[in-house]
């Protein structure tokens, strides 16, 4: 169970021939993800650890009908390779690509809109469910089976907090991260709203930061919908100053908008428990 | 990328937008050399990226040439909100009937673009919309059809515009949307958009913000990032070169992570221990030896740094590359400054003993080791 992907997912890897399409392609394939085929212009016709590599989607998708893909095209040519795989049949799609322009982006997430396709990302780790699928570059071993979901908008801070859940033998269902840019095709609203019908799933965790309002949406919709299971937060950047951006594109006060503090009070207005520190979520999904 | 006003005036100008007559100057006797081709009144304006210019002193008036001398000179050199003032932009004073606000900007929930309008104007949009949330009109742009001349209207209608200052405010909405979409605007506002008292209409403030993402698209603003002309520090010049994040803040504890939330997590961490973080710094993915060794000489030129902390949590990243950096930089840059050591993942027993070695501190958790640089920062080390 879990969300999105489980061990039926087929999946391609868009730029598999650079030095991290194929790094991960070998630790997916090592965790059991089913990696049916490579796409790189012009490598078509060689093989990376085994999987087969084409020159175009249309092609992989030809010989080995795949339903997810994950990219790692640089940034100027990433946009290129989501539109290809739309327009060829997949509807999950994961970019692990950093620096897309978002006016790139917002192509993207036009398109899947209109073909009901799903889209990771950009700039993000990816998903996993443990124990049965990962398309992503996140660590394998943090993570292990069990009840709780987590959605997030930062890789590392994932890692932290997973990690400290798994130590505690607190398992994760699904781990999905939204990505740190301001455009990305999932929200909070999306993942809880799955998260809510899958049956493995018995609290949430949502990891939030400064930036825009998507947190304060789902603190909307968690009082609104009175979200069946609980649902605990941790928020980045409290520190951070006005106007300023925090590594990811996505994380920035503008003027008043987008505060850590706005997060927080609309969180615990919806009765969502928030945590100081990132670790002190491991108590509040453990009550 | 920020624009400054001139910058972003220049390009309205181009795309047929009015803005009041004006020029650059850098110097007191430029600025004279530039009023004399105008006409009087004058607004000489402070070219600095701060937000609340004009109640920071940042904009003075003048009626004669030699005043906007004598109001470029005071200006010129000081600081507005701790930003030195390098240049002035010296216009034509418009002769205000009304203020209004024009804006584009993202829209992340609907992954689009979105269009903001006011009949009220030259203050902050988020102060407008908090005073008089039923002046702000918000348009959501479909991206694929894109902002036409009757959306244009449609908004100028529901200002309460009509005749020919109706098809006027449109043509100007229309073309700023097109500024937007062809440089790649974050942001981009006219703020004030005025209504002059003989009925036309003139941006007299532009701001815009071009997504850097997309400034491979934009070499000739890329090249003036880097050069410095921006509201960069060479610190963090520096930072973009060498592919890492970094943001001064005004503490004393210098912090090196990888990850935008770690970072600014650990931040947030030691502030929860009464700590203050000097700066923000991820370096990302990899963090190879050398990149850590960057870092550390970013983070080290900030003379008010008392400690440093660094918190990796390999993911991709390996924690003996990460050692190695470390042990490189702290010969190479001559660190003397306490560091605290947080290092769990990818290699981690390999990387712990390279630093043990070397007589540092490891620790495991991110919350004791928050609290140990603190301490140290307070203590001076001892």
């Amino acid at each position: 169970m879990g969300i999105i992907i489980d061990k039926n997912t087929r999946a391609i890897v868009q730029g598999i021939t650079g030095t991290q399409g194929t790094f991960h392609t070998k630790l997916m394939l090592e965790y059991g993800t089913k990696i049916v085929a490579g796409v790189t212009p012009g490598k078509g016709g060689t093989a990376i650890h085994g999987v087969q590599v084409y020159d175009t989607v249309e092609e992989a998708q030809g010989k080995h009908s795949a339903n997810a893909s994950i990219i790692f095209v640089p940034a100027p040519f990433a946009a290129d390779a989501a539109l290809e795989a739309l327009e060829n049949g997949i509807k999950t799609i994961v970019i692990i690509t950093e620096h897309i322009s978002i006016k790139d982006a917002v192509s993207v997430m036009t398109y899947a809109k209109q073909i009901n396709a799903t889209i990771i990302g950009p700039n993000t780790p990816g998903i996993i469910t443990p124990g049965e699928s990962k398309l992503g570059i996140m660590p394998a071993h943090i993570f292990k089976s069990g009840s709780i979901g987590i959605v997030s908008r930062s890789g590392t801070l994932t890692y932290e907090i997973a990690g400290g859940l798994t130590r505690k033998n607190l398992g994760q269902s699904t781990c999905l991260g939204l990505g740190g840019d301001p455009i990305t095709g999932l929200n909070f609203i999306d993942a809880l709203k799955m998260f809510e019908k899958d049956a493995q799933t018995k609290a949430v965790v949502l990891i939030g930061e400064i930036g825009g309002n998507l947190e304060e949406l789902a603190a909307e919709y968690v009082a609104k919908e009175k979200h069946p299971k609980p649902v605990a937060a941790f928020i980045a950047g409290r520190s951070a100053p006005p106007g300023k951006r925090m590594g990811h594109a996505g994380a920035i006060v503008m003027g008043k908008a987008g505060t850590a503090e706005s997060k927080i009070e609309a969180f615990r207005k919806a009765g969502i428990k928030v945590a100081e520190k990132p670790n002190d979520v491991v108590k509040l999904v453990s009550i | 990328m920020k624009l400054f006003e001139y910058e972003a005036k220049n390009i309205l100008v181009k795309y047929g937008i009015p803005t009041p007559q004006g020029g650059l100057a850098t110097s007191a006797s430029q600025a004279l050399e530039v009023a004399t081709k105008l006409k009087p009144p004058f607004a000489v304006k402070a070219q600095v990226l701060v937000a609340g210019r004009g109640k920071a002193g940042g904009i003075l008036f003048a009626n004669s040439i030699p005043g906007v001398e004598k109001a470029a000179e005071k200006l010129l050199g000081t600081q507005i909100r701790g930003i030195p003032v390098n240049s002035v932009w010296i216009e034509e004073r418009v002769q205000v009937k009304k203020e209004l606000y024009f804006g584009i900007t993202t829209d992340r929930f609907n992954q689009s673009y979105v269009a903001i309008a006011s009949a009220v104007g030259g203050m902050e949009i988020e102060e407008i919309a908090q005073k008089s949330p039923e002046k702000v009109i918000k348009f959501l742009i479909d991206p694929q059809h894109g902002f036409h001349s009757f959306h244009a209207r449609q908004i100028a209608r529901k200002m309460g515009y009509s005749g020919n200052p109706l098809s006027e405010l449109g043509r100007i909405f229309e073309r700023l949307y097109c500024v937007g979409m062809d440089y790649d605007a974050e942001l981009i506002e006219m703020n004030p958009l005025v209504e002059t008292v003989n009925g036309r209409f003139v941006a007299a403030d532009a701001r815009m913000i071009i997504d850097d993402n997309a400034l491979f698209r934009h070499q000739e603003y890329r090249k003036k990032l880097l050069e410095g002309e921006g509201e960069l520090t060479q610190q963090e010049i520096e930072a973009i070169k060498n592919d890492l994040a970094y943001v001064k803040l005004d503490g004393n504890i210098g912090v090196i992570g990888n990850g935008a939330g770690l970072v600014m997590a650990t931040l947030d961490t030691i502030r929860y221990y009464g700590g203050k973080p000097a700066n923000f710094l991820d370096v990302g993915g990899g963090a190879p030896a050398e990149k850590v060794a960057t870092a550390l000489k970013i983070v080290l030129s900030d003379q008010k740094v008392k400690a440093l902390f660094i918190n990796i949590l390999g993911g991709i990243t390996r924690c003996d590359e990460v050692a190695r950096g470390i042990l490189e930089a702290k010969a190479k840059v001559g660190v003397t400054k306490p560091m605290v050591i947080r290092l769990v993942g990818t290699n981690e027993e390999e990387g712990k003993r390279i630093l043990t070695e070397a007589g540092m501190h490891v620790l495991e958790s991110m919350e004791e080791a928050a609290q140990r640089v603190v301490e140290i920062s307070r203590h001076g080390g001892k």
